[in-house]
């Protein structure tokens, strides 16, 4: 079967390109990049005027499979996945059971093999059940499909256990995701500490309960000269910290979510509980920081963290509710709307972000065009306006920080490879 | 003026003119408490549910007062007694005493911002009567009622808040409500227990009480809550009273007609001598009673606004 994307603006950093063309797909990989293809008995898809890039590479994303799946399935999860662009997830390990043993993994591929409409990656746990004791045999978690690991939900407290965790996955050449949180400081705060958690009269979660566990964990990953990926970056500290390990040639790359660069703590001053995630919202400050640094290239990656939750998790007061928003439909728009539109990023730029560089850290041949390349494509209207609205949303669970928002960019047709998983 | 909320969830939310508006409204209700027949028929026919996830007996009481000299009818739910140790939402709970076809929920909740919560899904008006460490917006009203009644005015005023200001929903409502009257505000306890950041509410911070008592008009002693000392942090009530104890001695270097005031109840010998509970400034029993003409005048208000706030709204 034959595919023919036909006259969109072709954006692909990874072969430089940026320009009028088609691509021709020829069974499920991309066969021809050029002007004017002529491909008799192929389908068509009519791209003018529209944005040609790769699928989106989404390295945080909670499915919520196994375990979970009154918030989310890998079917659910991965049509909302197609329904924004998303072609390929990495699934974080924080399921029930957690993918920390050879068993665990391969029943996540199973289920991912019988229900995904994407592709979907496995992220293995560091430690056994995630609870920061035993480290899981990262060799055996990758042979089973593994493509990296993290006890995402939960930082490494013990020093020694990270050290250890990050000199494996080096040997293994696998990706280490660090959530970093020292819970000592961050205790049971639920919003940012400070003014936003004084006058919400509610516990705050310090700045410094994820800048100095992303230090620590630097400072790991230097001695070791082993490369380390640092998760939701929220604060302005984390990006300076970064900024510095980078400069010194440390191997670091890390990731922030659309909310850390579209909203800041005020947000959260009406108690609305699709407010409330871990990292919390935090200043204003923060948020300008987050987009220079994506600006600037010190944040490599924008990764939705896609948490679902279910109404009855979320609808209850701020202190119970769950920590956690969707994002899997909202991030290719909200980045549009807050970075092209503001200037920040360029389309090289942001693909990058959004697609490439997730796809060198994780050693995946995704993100790109090239031929041969699997064809895993987005074609978008840039311009268009849509508002996020609860009943349209794909995911089982509704818990957007965007619903009511105006967002700039459509999706019209995800397709992973040469698949047509999704047409707006 | 014209009041539009169909719900007071706080003060910080409150413009000056709103607030100006609920003391005036309080002053003309307070003459209905002194007459033989205590009642006016403002309310009448209307249902005011008193619904409290927390023990209180002052707050609550006053509410059921105010409300029937306003000749609603109350009702009172207090969670032991209540299908919410049944696990019901806070929000299901709610919409069912809506669709008893109440009108007024005053609610005490120990979460912060559950108030707000509970207004946002309903119609009918929603009364914050405390919310965990957030506000407690009649409490501030009727401090600052009391105080107008004896000094005249709020502007240009200094008020001392001394005590648990960290876990303090009446300190934070004070804050909002006197500095938008144009009092200056100064908040005096331990380091630990000053939240972050409390400068950005408009409060100046002060560590020593004699410090904060030179030149304040008024001083509202916070009971201090040492029930709440989860992590054992607080310093023993001896060593706070000696620290932070209104006595004589220290009100006696403050000005001579200084306001003592206090939300109840009192921990004497604790964070303030019975000395002082009882002397000439202390003015802690006349707080009660202006407690049911501010209540008085919130219902009133709030029962007025419903519908014109949903159509503004819309």
């Amino acid at each position: 079967m034959k595919l023919l994307i036909k006259g969109g603006r072709v954006i692909d950093p990874a072969n430089n390109l940026d320009d009028v063309l088609d691509i021709l797909v020829e069974n499920s990989r991309i066969s021809k990049v050029a002007k004017n293809i002529k491909a008799n008995g192929s389908e068509v898809i009519d791209a003018s005027g529209k944005i040609v890039m790769p699928g989106i590479v989404d390295m945080h994303v909670h499915l919520r499979e196994p375990g979970r799946e009154d918030k989310e399935t890998v079917e659910t999860g991965t049509l909302a996945a197609a329904a924004g662009g998303v072609t390929s997830v990495l699934a974080m390990p924080n399921t029930a059971p957690a993918p920390d043993s050879v068993e665990n993994v391969r029943l996540v591929r199973e289920i991912i093999k019988n229900s995904a409409k994407t592709n979907v990656f496995i992220c293995g746990a560091i430690t056994i059940g995630r609870l920061g004791k035993h480290l899981t045999d990262i060799s055996k978690l990758k042979k089973e499909g593994a493509i990296a690991i993290s006890d995402d939900g939960a930082s490494v407290d013990s020093p020694e256990l990270m050290q250890k965790a990050l000199k494996n996955a080096k040997s293994e050449k696998i990706a280490v995701i660090c959530h970093c949180e020292d819970r000592e400081l961050s205790a049971s705060g639920v919003v940012n500490a400070g003014f936003t958690s004084t006058r919400m009269g509610l516990r705050g979660i310090s700045r410094e309960s994820e800048y100095k566990r992303v230090a620590r964990d630097i400072e790991l990953a230097q001695k070791l000269n082993a490369p380390i990926h640092i998760a939701h970056v929220s604060c302005k500290e984390t990006v300076e910290i970064i900024a510095k390990a980078k400069k010194k040639g440390i191997k670091v790359t890390c990731e922030t979510a659309p909310h850390y660069f579209a909203l800041d703590e005020s947000a959260a001053l009406g108690y609305d509980t699709n407010m409330k995630m871990n990292p919390p919202l935090r200043g204003k400050n923060d948020m300008f920081a987050i987009r220079h640094g994506l600006a600037d290239g010190v944040i490599d990656v924008i990764a939705s963290d896609h948490a679902p939750h279910t109404e009855n998790e979320k609808e209850i007061e701020f202190e119970r509710a769950e920590f956690g928003v969707i994002g899997l439909e909202t991030e290719l728009a909200v980045s549009i709307t807050e970075l092209i539109e503001a200037g920040l990023l360029e389309w090289q730029g942001l693909v990058r972000k959004l697609c490439l560089n997730p796809a060198n850290i994780l050693r995946i041949n995704k993100g790109t065009l090239g031929v041969g390349a699997d064809a895993d494509i987005v074609v978008f209207s840039p311009e268009e306006e849509w508002v996020v609205k609860k009943e349209k949303l794909v995911s089982k669970s509704k818990n957007s920080c965007f619903l009511g928002r105006k967002l700039m960019g459509v999706v019209v047709y995800t397709i992973c490879g040469g698949k047509l998983v999704h047409k707006g | 003026m014209v009041w539009t909320k169909k719900d007071l969830l706080g003060l910080e939310e409150l413009s000056k003119e709103e607030i100006g508006l609920i003391l005036d409204t309080a002053e003309s209700f307070k003459e209905v408490s002194s007459r033989e027949i205590k009642k006016v028929p403002a309310l009448r026919g209307k249902t005011v549910v008193n619904l409290f996830y927390e023990p209180s007996t002052r707050t609550r009481v006053s509410f059921e007062v105010a409300a029937k000299r306003l000749s609603a009818d109350v009702i009172n739910i207090a969670t032991e007694t209540s299908s919410v140790k049944k696990g019901e939402t806070l929000i299901d709970t709610g919409k069912n005493i809506q669709a008893l076809k109440a009108n007024i929920i005053v609610m005490r909740h120990n979460y912060s911002g559950a108030a707000a919560m509970l207004a946002r899904h309903l119609d009918i008006s929603v009364v914050n009567a405390g919310d965990g460490w957030h506000e407690h917006p009649t409490q501030a009203l009727l401090d600052i009622f009391t105080l107008k009644e004896k000094l005249g005015h709020i502007e240009g005023l200094n008020v001392t808040i001394i005590g648990d200001i960290a876990h303090s929903r009446v300190a934070r409502s004070n804050i909002w409500g006197l500095t938008k009257l144009g009092a200056k505000v100064t908040v005096c306890a331990p380091a630990i227990l000053i939240p972050a950041a409390i400068e950005e509410m408009g409060a100046a911070v002060s560590h020593n009480v004699d410090e904060a008592l030179r030149n304040a008009d008024a001083v509202n002693v916070l009971r201090m809550q040492f029930e709440r000392d989860e992590n054992n942090a607080f310093p023993k009530q001896l060593e706070y009273y000696k620290e932070f104890g209104i006595t004589s001695e220290r009100l006696k270097k403050a000005k001579k007609n200084i306001v003592v005031m206090h939300p109840g109840p009192i921990n004497r010998g604790i964070e303030m001598s019975s000395e002082v509970a009882d002397g000439l400034n202390s003015v802690i029993l006349e707080q009660v009673t202006n407690g049911i003409a501010v209540r008085m005048a919130v219902l009133f208000l709030v029962a007025q606004a419903q519908g014109k706030t949903n159509e503004a709204a819309d």
